[in-house]
Order: structure tokens, then sequence, then C-alpha cells
């Protein structure tokens, strides 16, 4: 293409130019609708004065961010002490989020090489096995997950009657249920690109390591990973993005106490007592953060590429 | 005692059954320290899936492995004191030319920076020093080839596996590649076993060779013995070219074999233990052991036409019709025209051999 601009001027370097600009546009059209001007809306959100009973008075003001940062008493003429309660809730996403995906990773990984390493008519299959419980709606899951796991149900009920335990196990409202919980929500996101990256490994590769001596355990670490790595890197994003944002685990599975950013925001626009300039600054902090470690994690990868080299 | 010491493999009859299919039926064969033995056959033979139970990456459904004496059929490809280098050498696509090939030195304990030293000695050797710090898909075919090589060697190895090494290359590179390898398995007397469904590379390249087709060993023997004494038409057909005519044994007298050919012509050589009399079998001759001349020359000399001329460089390859017998293909060297004639196509003349240069096959 740039060799095509670069030589100019002839006729169907232009028309193949403009059939671009045209066959484009959807494209264009439906990321400007879909992406651009939702998060264009949410950024003039965040810097409008709040409705009482939701909905936003058009006056600018950096209130929602004052909020997010500083605690000026309750009525709001105190000197600005900083506010904990909401960083709190965001380093609570990150770590839980980050739990949540090396979970994924723990369990995904092996089973993205099992799938892998079936032969290629079973294959298909499997990863139609992977997705069946995924049709079944999110808010369903994640409650049966919560009868499953609570202080009289099946899970206890069972350990107890193995003699594993002797009181039950209190799951439900803790930190990990939150995990477990979004661990299963995103399973698949894992699963599929390690998948998918596994498939097309060339295996001799890993005959060329034990020819060399290594054990299966060096031959994963030293040949495996770093050739499917791109598929482990997406896995990762497409686990850890949406948990960060996740509201129905965390309350559902993490009670009151394990509040997550996702539930923050939702509370901002559910009902009357909303605030709508607060929830949109939130979510342009979270946005910001996600881009953030996002670009951390590139860099990173791109730095570890090169040392490789 | 000291005749097992000079075995480097040693394979008592290893079967592999993939299911109900055999892939190999039964293979026995010693191979010689400091030996260049090629497992020789097409596609399917079962030459590879030998070579990969030897390395240990197919195991042995029946039999026994034997390294100078110590049983290996039952240890994992990491625990064999084997290298291979790869058909489409498999080398880590993520690391440089230098990490390549200390990585089996590294895993062998050898601390990074010697191994990487030692590694670099490696690569000066097949003359890509230079290179080191590039990834593999910076190289040519050829020089990923002696990179693959150079890895395989460097934890020096007590054998060498080569997998089809040299397929992926073309003509003229392949031929110096044929030389260079010689040449590094004389230099380190490391024992190669060489895969390959080439036979002229096979010939060329061999101290000995194990002619395999589906799953059996057809025959074993130094290049000559193979090409001038094959035991069966397998053997015949496959390795180079040759006049294959139907025969029948019309008699048997002190060691030679009177041999009938159709439309009256007769043939003497060699009789072959097996091989009786009225026996209806296949003759081999190779097309350069015959000559053409005006008048008959030699006691074995047949009468013909010139069909057709093909020159083919080196060589000029004629094909005869024998008047109610099989045609002939007579391949005569460009070296040779001073002393051996070229006929036109049309004229008539005889077909010369010695007595030997015919071979009566097993079927």
């Amino acid at each position: 293409m740039a060799a095509g601009a670069a030589s100019g001027g002839s006729a169907t370097t232009d028309t193949y130019k403009e059939a671009r600009t045209w066959l484009l546009l959807p494209a264009w059209v439906t990321l400007s609708i879909l992406v651009l001007a939702p998060v264009i809306m949410m950024l003039i959100y965040s810097f409008l004065t709040k409705e009482f009973r939701g909905g936003v008075i058009w006056e600018f003001s950096l209130a929602a961010y004052d909020q997010f940062f500083f605690d000026r008493g309750l009525f709001g003429d105190d000197p600005p002490k900083i506010e904990w309660t909401y960083v709190t809730i965001f380093w609570r996403s990150i770590w839980q989020a980050g739990a949540a995906t090396l979970l994924s990773l723990v369990i995904g990984f092996p089973t993205a090489y099992f799938i892998a390493t079936r032969s290629e008519n079973m294959r298909p299959v499997w990863v139609f096995l992977i997705t069946i419980p995924y049709w079944v709606n999110l808010l369903i899951r994640t409650v049966s997950m919560k009868f499953l796991l609570r202080d009289q149900g099946p899970l206890n009920d069972f350990l107890m009657s193995i003699g594993l335990i002797d009181s039950p196990l209190h799951i439900v409202n803790t930190n990990f249920a939150v995990q477990l919980g979004l661990f299963y929500s995103y399973l698949p996101f894992m699963v599929l690109p390690i998948y998918a990256a596994v498939e097309r490994y060339n295996f001799a590769l890993s005959e060329a390591a034990a020819d060399l001596y290594a054990s299966k355990w060096t031959t994963l670490r030293r040949v495996l990973l770093p050739a499917i790595k791109p598929g482990v890197f997406a896995g990762c994003i497409l686990v850890f993005v949406p948990s960060m944002g996740s509201f129905l685990a965390p309350d559902l599975l993490g009670g009151a106490k394990n509040f997550m950013i996702g539930s923050l925001i939702e509370e901002q626009f559910k009902g009357n007592a909303g605030n709508w300039p607060f929830g949109a600054a939130a979510s342009m902090i979270l946005l910001s953060m996600v881009l953030i470690i996002l670009m951390f994690s590139a860099r990173q990868q791109a730095k570890a590429d090169k040392a490789g080299g | 005692m000291s005749d097992t010491e000079n075995i480097a493999i040693d394979v008592r009859d290893a079967v592999k059954r993939y299911g109900d299919f055999t892939a190999l039926k039964k293979i026995s064969l010693s191979i010689m320290d400091n030996e260049f033995f090629t497992l020789l056959g097409p596609s399917g033979c079962g030459k590879t899936t030998l070579l990969r139970m030897i390395a240990g990456f197919e195991a042995v459904t029946e039999g026994a492995i034997y390294l100078y004496g110590d049983e290996i059929e039952n240890l994992p490809p990491n625990k064999r004191p084997v290298n291979t280098v790869f058909q489409n050498y498999a080398l880590f696509p993520h690391m440089n030319i230098l990490d390549n090939v200390a990585f089996g030195l590294e895993m062998r304990g050898t601390s990074k920076s010697d191994a990487r030293k030692k590694a670099g000695e490696m690569l000066e050797l097949v003359q890509l020093g230079q290179f080191s710090a590039r990834k593999p898909s910076q190289l040519s075919g050829g020089q990923q080839q002696r990179v693959a090589l150079a890895r395989a060697l460097a934890p020096q190895p007590k054998v060498l596996l080569l997998d089809e090494p040299l397929s992926a290359l073309d003509l003229k590179l392949r031929k110096a590649m044929q030389l260079e390898l010689k040449h590094l398995q004389r230099e380190t007397g490391i024992t190669f076993i060489f895969v390959t469904h080439d036979q002229e590379e096979a010939l060329t390249m061999s101290d000995r060779i194990a002619v395999m087709s589906a799953g059996e060993m057809q025959q074993l023997g130094a290049p000559t013995d193979i090409y001038e004494r094959p035991h069966n038409m397998f053997v015949a057909d496959f390795i180079g070219e040759t006049n294959l005519l139907e025969v029948s044994v019309d008699g048997i007298e002190s060691g030679r074999a009177t041999c009938h050919l159709g439309g009256g012509h007769e043939l003497t050589c060699n009789a072959v233990e097996g091989i009786g009399l009225g026996s209806k079998v296949h003759m081999s001759i190779r097309p350069e052991r015959l000559y053409m001349s005006d008048t008959p020359v030699e006691s074995e000399s047949l009468k013909g036409r010139i069909k057709e001329n093909i020159f083919v460089g080196t060589d000029i390859t004629t094909i005869v019709d024998l008047q109610d017998g099989p045609d002939f293909i007579v391949r005569t060297s460009n070296s040779d025209r001073g002393n051996k004639r070229i006929f036109e196509p049309g004229s008539e003349m005889y077909v010369n051999m010695e007595l030997g240069a015919g071979r009566l096959l097993v079927d």
C-alpha cells in the first residue's frame, strides 16, 4: 500500500485510493458511533454538575473528580484531605482482576493445550463443549455459583461428607469468591486465543528441545511459552479488562465489603440516588487505568522480544 | 566382545505398530561406530519411523534398541545421548543463532558463558561465525541447515541422526552440503545415521546403506554392493536406472545361467542361489554396462535397431529395439565417445556386454 501511495498519480492508484476511502467508510462510521461518541459523551458528562434525581445540569464542574480524590468533610467546606475510599476500590479491582486472570491462565493454558493436541476432527468438538456453559445467562450462572459455594451449599456438604472439613468453609462474600466468579465468567476468553496459538505451534520445536536434553518443564518454559506468547498475552487482556469493570460477580459473590469499581459505577446510574458525573468520572479513570496497563504491558512485551534477539 | 563394542546402534527385532497398521516389521540391524549409515527408501517405507524410534520420539512396540551396549528404547529423548538434525531444521525462532546452538550444551549443565563460547566455535566450524546474533528467520535455507547441524553436534552426541536434512535445499547447495556432511562426519568421528529417499545422495555419502520398503529391510550393504549386486526387483529398480528384463532360466552349468529373453535372444549371466532351472524371473542390466558396435564383439551380443538418442548432458541415452524382444536402454558417457560408437536412429547394430553385467533377481 505504501508503495502504491509513493508511486502516486497513476489512474489505477487514484481509483484504488478512492475505492479504499469509500470501502472503509462503514467501519469508520461504526467505530465513531459505537466507540468514539460514547467515550466523548462520558468525558463531557464527567465535567458537568449533578442533578439530585439523576441526570445532569449543563454547567461545567470539577466536582466529580474532586469527590473521587479528595475528602472535604460532610458539608464540603473542610480543608481537603486525600480520599482513600475510591482509590482503595480501584486498587482492589486491579488486584481482583489480576488474580482472576492468573487463575484463568493456570486452568486455561492446560485446557487449551489439551484441546490443541487432540486429533484434528476432535478439536472443534472440544471447543464447542467449552462454550456450552456460556449459553446460559451470566446472571443465572453467577447466582448459581453463589448457591453452590454458600455455607450450606453442595460444595461444603460434599467436603464435609468425605470428612475433609468439619465446619463449612466460608467462601461466599470473600475476595476469593469474587475471583472464582470472574474466572468462571471469562475463562473461554483465555482458552480460545491460547488454543489458536498452540494449534499453530510447530511441535517439532518441542521435539528438538527434548532431543537437546531439555526436560518437559524446561521445554515448556524456554520453547513453547515464548512461541505462543502473543496468544497468552491476548488471553490475559481479554480476561483482565472485562474483569476489572465487572459488577455481577463482585455484587453477588463478594458482598458489600468487596466492592469493585464496576459496582461503584453501576450504583451511580441506578435509580434516583445516583450521581451521573461521578459515575462518568469513575468510568474515565477506569478507562485511563486500563489503557495505561495495556500500554505498559505492550511495551514490556516489545522490550522482552528485543532482549531475546 | 570387541565386535559388540564397535556397534554404535543395535536394533533388535524392532516392530512398530499404529493400531492395525504395521509401520516396521521386525527390523534388526547393527550400525558400527564411526560409520556413515543411510536408511534409504521411498516415503512411507518406515525409515523415518526407525530414526524417530532411535531418537526416542516414537515408542518401540516390540524389540529393543541398544546404544553402545546400553538398552535405550525405554528412555525419553532427553535422556538419550543422540542428537537429531530435523527435516525442516526446527530452529527455535525466538532465540538467536548462538543461543540455538548453545541450548543443548546448557541443558547438559554447561555454564551459560562456556556454552556460548563452545557454540561460537561450532558456528565457526560451519562458517557462520559472523551470524551468531541473527534470528533463524534472517538466514537462508542453507544457512539454517548449517545452524541445525551445529546445534545437533555441539553437545557431542554419540550418534547423530539426520532426517532428510537436505531435502529442502536446491540441487547445487545439496551437492555442496553432501560433501560437507561427509567431511564433518570424518572430522568429528561421530556415527551418522542419515535418512533419505534420494538414492544418489545415499550412494554418494554412505559407508553402508539399508534399503527399506513397506516396513521391511530389502538389502543392507556398501553402496557398490547395492548398486552392482541388488538382491531383488525392488532394490534394482529403486537404486539407479536399470534394464529390467523378464527372462526364463533355460540352463545352469558351472555357475552360469543361460536365460531366454523372448524373440530368440539369449544371455548368459552368473547363477544366483535360489533361482533354479525353468524359473521365470527378472534380470537387471545397468545401462552403462552396455555398449554398441557394428559386429558382435563379446559373447553376449544382441542384435537390435536404434529407436532414439537422448542427450542428457554428461551422457547419451540410447533406446534400442531388439527385434521381437524387449527395449534396451544403453548409456554412453560423453567422455567415452572416442572409444564407443553412437548410431543414428534407424540403424542396425549390436548391443554388447561383459558376461557378469546381467544380474538375476529374486522377486
